[in-house]
């Protein structure tokens, strides 16, 4: 989903930036809240925010024979919602660009629209609705993931439509061209993305339940169910 | 069952393994010589802006002089990430035994 450096016009970098620029500010903000308020749920952060490095860091080949890499943006999106997620995002995009130039520096506002804001957003929204209608939590999770990861390069397929429309079928001609390269190719990759993050999922609630129903991630009641399962 | 999540995630890596063999077994035998398969979805977007006659304006600051000091970058991303993950899993378990 990595928009190489300088391949948008320069005012589609500034556009993006615009819009980024206020989730990170909030999430950096919120950050430092929870830095204040919840500081027992910083590993979780940790863990989240090293998903994203571990997971972003490996290309695999999908059906339509070219590779392209998970984002792993998922789980921080389901517990800590998309303005920390853009916080997170925007690290592993910054390494990204400077030491692999793998995305850019003139891009990165579009890249951290694509990947840690509007997946997440999606993601985030995906898991709340699950929970509110009380569907099965680790279905609820593949989903949100699955759908995070695969939204992100819809977004990037969108970004470059916009910036690059067609000269026959403009805009909607491009889209179709571009969702072909990224969001086809992330299909398969988005199911094992959102099994991996239901199966960590598990370990977490295992592990710091008391946490995820202190952020409002799980009920009481929910955790209980769940450790009845015991699956 | 107490593992249903764990066999659900090992069979679906091996089905896209598996799916992965097939196809890269029938791509292998049509490629043309000089030609190479599995190339990046981001490089394959650039080709076709490239190819409507867009120049990019910017090129990175610093770009990895050969692949396997790329490969390095990519795999001390995902070493951070795993040291981070392992820390406080293991963390946590020890705690919960402890207690």
């Amino acid at each position: 989903m990595h928009i190489m450096e300088g391949f948008l016009p320069w005012y589609w970098c500034a556009f993006w930036f615009a819009v980024s620029l206020p989730f990170v500010l909030y999430g950096i903000y919120l950050l430092n809240r929870l830095v204040k308020e919840h500081r027992d749920a910083l590993p979780l952060l940790a863990v989240s925010g090293a998903f994203v490095f571990v997971l972003s860091s490996l290309k695999m080949p999908s059906v339509t024979g070219s590779c392209s890499h998970p984002t792993g943006t998922g789980l921080s999106a389901i517990m800590f919602g998309p303005f920390l997620t853009s916080v997170l995002g925007m690290i592993v995009l910054l390494y990204q660009a400077l030491l692999l130039a793998h995305g850019g520096l003139t891009t990165l506002g579009a890249n951290i629209f694509s990947m840690a804001i509007a997946g997440p957003v999606v993601g985030y929204w995906i898991y709340r609705g699950g929970k509110a209608i009380g569907l099965n939590t680790f279905v609820t999770v593949f989903l949100a993931a699955a759908l995070c990861d695969l939204f992100t390069y819809v977004v990037t397929s969108l970004q470059l439509a916009l910036a690059f429309p067609a000269e026959t079928g403009g805009i909607l001609a491009s889209f179709t061209a571009f969702a072909i390269i990224f969001a086809v190719t992330q299909i398969p990759l988005a199911i094992i993305e959102g099994v991996i993050i239901a199966l960590i999922f598990k370990y977490i609630i295992q592990s710091r339940p008391d946490i995820l129903i202190k952020l409002n991630v799980l009920s009481q009641d929910q955790v209980k169910k769940i450790r009845e399962l015991s699956i | 069952m107490k593992y249903t999540l764990e066999i659900i995630t090992v069979i679906t890596i091996l089905v896209f393994a598996g799916i992965f063999a097939v196809q890269n077994a029938h791509i292998q035998s049509t490629l043309k010589p000089g030609e190479e398969a599995w190339s990046g979805a981001d490089s394959s977007a650039a080709e076709i802006i490239q190819s409507n006659g867009y120049t990019p304006w910017f090129t990175p600051i610093w770009e990895p002089p050969s692949g396997e000091i790329e490969t390095l970058f990519f795999c001390l991303q995902a070493a951070l990430g795993s040291l981070v993950i392992g820390y406080f899993f293991g963390y946590y378990r020890g705690k919960a035994v402890r207690d």
